[in-house]
């Protein structure tokens, strides 16, 4: 168990290793340096000026010794621009260029410099990211149980009332795009047109303080949509369950309906939604633009949109290994509660 | 609700009729059914798949689905009605009064759980007891059913358990709280011969011990005679002959119930002499029944106006006291006439060796864990040492239990995998390690194979006529497609199905019709060698003999030499030449069919042979106990194959079985044992099976 979970996070850290390196490539063509160049100096640069200004600031260093740098594997760049001002990676601007220290990579925790936000990047993605977290969490609270609720009552009984209703709902909310569910629940839940002004219709204020008012509709309109998904998903589990031969075993052996539901049924059909859960996390974690963007929430997706709309290469790089570290633990505990939930399968 | 004493029959049957609805019609399953079982009686129920003798075991546990319906007549157990009963009084029933035994184990336990919590939960719901004392029983009943290292068992997931152990769970999970009546729907079909015996042996004894009795389920005659008092013959949804076991094998009075036992493989059945005869024409469907008597299209005894005019009610047999037939004729048909003799066909001559095997060996290497890669990999020894040879126009059989490794060679001698040492020469050129992608056309063509399942092995979407001649393109017969299609109307009228056919898609046939087809395919190159793997195991009896007789005839026409691998040792005994005994990836034994079969024998083909149902009231049977489980092909054994289960190790002095695998020493001309035991002591073994003087 433990190698195995030491040899998940060596591919967790060879993975980000390469997503990394796609990313820094790319943003670090030339086109993109040029734009970038232009949005943080001045529109109407000249092509020598552009040039001035990257070679300047270090841009135009080979892309492995810039990418070097990044790690913290080689000294930082260390520069005295043309227009006679003294410039490094190293260099912040409340300490002495002498104090400076000659690594300042992700080696020594430093994640670099946002250019769009002009602040740290580390303390940009641990705000960004908690605020999502926090929106993760609360969708995840609701979907989760709602759907799996949701599944198990469709599919325990196949066929029936409650089967069709609840089947044709989730088809309903998964076929909905946030877009449209998120702008319908603002029209009837926070504006004037319908009159129920139950909840705000931006989540702004949530920022600083979570509230039942302005957190609901986010949470809501992501969740609904995740939440027919995983309730489909469910349901066929349990739907095939129910009509196992163990099941019958169970109900001659006298055993009554929702003991064989909740005893015999449920950990079998929770193998195959559990998976899909899991990969619910790392949608979330980029999914959620629309919905930031709808409810004007300033959280993990809407900085992704930022940082990239303006080429903000060390930003990106940070939430690059951010991502994939989501996505790899997420995957991690979805092995390992498939192995829980599963006994066929074990770890030797 | 308590379980209450009733001075009477335990289980009282009458008129029963359930029916299926779907949207288009009602579906008749059960007709007309009635039957009785007394206290500590056991009654056998037999009957082809369809007959509806499933249905009625459902039926008794009141689990009929959503569709099912009891429209008539009515099951009283212990005086009472179930039928009327509610829902919350079933389920009392249901596992402390009733409790049921299923066909496949595996599937009937949850894989989620573990053993000790399916098993404590039954007194727990019925008698209300605590966890602790619950456990306590549980422990008991395994003990019961005698499983090894109880503690173990109890802590185990099922797929921790082979066949054999999750199956006696069940038997030990139906016993918890000792019911009153307990019902086996075909409890060992999906098990090894060998496990079979053990598990029938243990039912016929807790039976005893407990006092419960039983309604046991089966296709199979042989394990009826073996288990039962009396005996039901279902026809079509009906009840068409009951009595006691040995009235019914002896005298029966019922045209189907004759014909059934004409057509399974008895010892004194011959391929030559007496062949077997397969009941003519097909199982009707549910909603085509014909009017008057089901068995009437059938019948060799139908006489028009009379076995067609209504419905057969059931007459009593005078002379035996409940012995029912459903047969207007009973009286007028001469029981003990000898059965027309079908043409007896002439002895084929065998011709030179086709194929050989020289110490055949196949590894395989796994990872350890699936899942998880790991780097501990293990190896899977499936063949160890396979010599023989096969000749033309002979049917050598390979039997064994399940995993010994038949199925491997067979994937090796058709290229599916390559061997790991050793030859197997085709008109002596080596094939063994060319894989099937690199065999020329005449090489595939002439090693063919008939597969277990004909379900499975036609592809869904294609006409039969397209298969088969699908099959020819590939193997280079005919040029032009008019060709193809000559030859293979040709194969259908050779395998005896209507031309016709051609058009149809498979799921329009049946099973024998589509095992059928299977066999043209193979055929459809001039295969020399054809692996029939179970070719008739998954078939209805009355159709096995038909197929059976088939593969005979085609085999004697194309002289091709057959490879018939079966656990089956009625069938294999019926039909084959030569037999090859298998265990755990070794050749124990091999000789001609009379050889194998009469001592002296291999310790595992002696219990092998004894573990075989016979339904033949006339054979006496030694009875060879098995014990313990076939060792894993990933750990075998040190020295014999055997050594572990064999009863005769210790008249080998010295623990030479320990040691070294015994060499393969020539009995007799071409019977070979591979055994240390000496000489004098395998020719002094009593034969198995002895048929008593008629």
């Amino acid at each position: 168990m433990g190698q195995f979970i030491l040899r998940r996070f060596g591919i967790m850290l060879l993975t980000a290793l390469c997503l990394t390196f796609i990313v820094f490539f790319l943003t670090n063509l030339p086109p993109n340096l040029e734009k970038l160049a232009k949005t943080q100096g001045n529109m109407r640069m000249t092509d020598e000026q552009v040039e001035n200004w990257l070679a300047n600031r270090g841009y135009l260093q080979p892309m492995p010794v810039k990418y070097g740098q990044w790690l913290g594997i080689l000294p930082g760049w260390v520069i005295e621009g043309t227009d006679g001002k003294l410039r490094g990676k190293c260099l912040r601007r409340d300490t002495p260029p002498e104090a400076a220290p000659r690594f300042c990579g992700v080696l020594q925790g430093d994640w670099g410099w946002s250019t769009r936000f002009r602040d740290e990047v580390a303390t940009i993605v641990f705000k960004r990211l908690s605020l999502t977290g926090w929106l993760m969490l609360a969708v995840m609270c609701v979907m989760v149980p709602g759907a799996l609720i949701l599944g198990v009552l469709a599919g325990m009984k196949e066929g029936s009332r409650l089967d069709r209703t609840v089947s044709t709902l989730s088809i309903a909310t998964t076929a909905t795009p946030e877009y449209v569910s998120g702008v319908i629940f603002i029209a009837v839940f926070a504006s004037s047109a319908v009159g129920l002004k139950w909840f705000k219709g931006t989540a702004t204020s949530a920022m600083d303080d979570i509230t039942f008012a302005n957190f609901t509709l986010p949470v809501v309109t992501i969740a609904l949509y995740g939440m027919g998904y995983i309730a489909r998903m469910t349901r066929a589990s349990m739907a095939e369950v129910m009509t196992t031969q163990y099941i019958r075993t169970a109900r001659l052996k006298g055993v009554s309906f929702p003991a064989i539901v909740m005893r015999h049924a449920l950990r079998n059909a929770l193998i195959a939604p559990f998976t899909v859960i899991m990969l619910q996390f790392p949608w979330l974690l980029n999914g959620v633009v629309i919905v930031e963007t709808l409810f004007n929430y300033k959280g993990f997706g809407w900085t992704l949109v930022q940082a990239a709309s303006n080429n903000d290469i060390e930003l990106l790089l940070g939430l690059s290994v951010v991502a994939v570290f989501v996505v790899l633990v997420t995957q991690l505990i979805s092995d390992i509660g498939y192995v829980l939930l599963n006994p066929r399968i074990r770890i030797s | 609700m308590t379980k209450w004493d009733y001075d009477g029959p335990i289980l009282e049957i009458e008129n029963l009729s359930i029916s299926f609805f779907t949207r288009l019609r009602e579906i008749p399953a059960v007709m007309d059914f009635s039957c009785v079982v007394q206290p500590g009686e056991a009654m056998g129920l037999v009957g082809e798949s369809g007959c509806g003798k499933s249905t009625v075991a459902l039926g008794i546990m009141q689990d009929l689905g959503v569709n099912g319906r009891i429209v008539g007549g009515s099951i009283r157990f212990k005086g009472r009605d179930l039928c009327t009963m509610t829902e919350a009084e079933l389920r009392q029933i249901r596992g402390s009064e009733i409790a049921m035994i299923y066909q496949e184990p595996m599937a009937s336990l949850n894989p989620a759980m573990k053993i000790d919590r399916q098993l404590m939960e039954v007194p727990m719901i019925h008698e209300g007891v605590s966890a602790d004392k619950a456990r306590e029983m549980a422990r008991r009943v395994i003990e019961d059913v005698k499983l090894p290292d109880p503690d173990r068992i109890l802590r185990s997931y099922p797929h921790q358990l082979s066949g054999g152990q999750q199956q006696r769970v069940v038997i030990a999970m139906a016993l918890m709280s000792k019911p009153s009546l307990l019902i086996l729907d075909e409890p060992t079909t999906a098990l090894d011969v060998t496990v079979e015996a053990a598990i029938v042996d243990l039912v016929k004894e807790l039976g005893e011990k407990y006092g419960t009795s039983m309604l046991f389920i089966s296709h199979n005659l042989g394990l009826i005679l073996e288990t039962c008092d009396r005996i039901t013959v279902m026809y079509s949804g009906e009840a068409v002959e009951t009595g006691s076991v040995a009235e019914v094998f002896e005298h029966m009075r019922h045209p189907y119930t004759q014909a059934l036992f004409r057509a399974i493989p008895l010892p004194t059945a011959d391929k030559h002499a007496r062949p077997l005869r397969a009941i003519p024409g097909n199982f009707p469907l549910p909603h085509e029944r014909p009017p008057g008597c089901n068995f009437g299209p059938r019948c060799d005894y139908f006489e028009a106006g009379r076995c067609d005019g209504g419905d057969v009610p059931m007459f009593p047999v005078p002379g035996d006291a409940r012995h029912e037939t459903r047969c207007l004729r009973f009286a007028e048909i001469d029981w003990d006439a000898p059965p027309p003799v079908e043409a007896a066909t002439e002895e084929v001559e065998i011709g030179g060796p086709v194929l050989g095997v020289e110490r055949l060996r196949k590894y395989y290497e796994v990872a350890a864990n699936a899942l998880f890669g790991g780097r501990n990999r293990k190896v899977v020894k499936a063949n160890e040492d396979i010599t023989f040879t096969a000749h033309e126009s002979e049917t050598l059989a390979i039997v064994g239990e399940s995993g010994c490794g038949k199925s491997t060679f067979a994937k090796v001698l058709m290229g599916l995998e390559t061997a790991t040492d050793g030859k197997i020469l085709l008109d002596n050129r080596e094939i063994q390690s060319i894989p099937i992608e690199e065999r020329d056309t005449r090489t595939i063509a002439s090693i063919q194979m008939v597969f277990q399942n004909p379900f499975d092995t036609l592809n869904p979407s294609m006409t039969v006529g397209s298969q088969i001649m699908r099959a020819l393109e590939i193997f280079g017969v005919g040029r032009t497609t008019a060709e193809r299609r000559a030859r293979m109307l040709e194969l259908l009228d050779l395998v005896k199905l209507p031309r016709e056919f051609a058009t149809r898609m498979p799921r329009q046939l049946s099973g024998g019709q589509k095992q059928r087809v299977g066999i043209a395919r193979a055929f459809a190159g001039g295969a020399r060698i054809v692996v029939a793997d179970e070719p008739v195991s998954a078939l209805d009896v009355s159709v096995q003999a038909a197929v059976t007789d088939l593969l005979m005839e085609i085999q004697r026409t194309e002289k091709t030499t057959l490879l018939f691998i079966s656990h089956d040792l009625s069938i294999v005994r019926y039909l084959s030449d030569r037999v090859l005994v298998m265990y755990l990836g070794h050749v124990v034994e091999i000789g001609s069919t009379d050889q194998v079969f009469a001592p002296p024998y291999h310790p595992y083909t002696e219990a092998l042979l004894s573990a075989v149902p016979i339904a033949d009231t006339k054979v006496r049977k030694r009875h060879v106990v098995l014990e313990g489980e076939i060792p894993s092909a990933m750990n075998p054994p040190t020295g014999c194959p055997f050594q572990t289960r064999c009863r005769w190790k210790d008249s080998v002095p010295g623990g030479l079985c320990e040691r070294e695998v015994p060499p393969a020493r020539e009995m007799a001309d071409g019977h070979r044992i591979k055994c240390h035991l000496a000489e004098d002591i395998l020719r002094r073994m009593e034969p198995v099976i002895e048929i008593a003087a008629e």
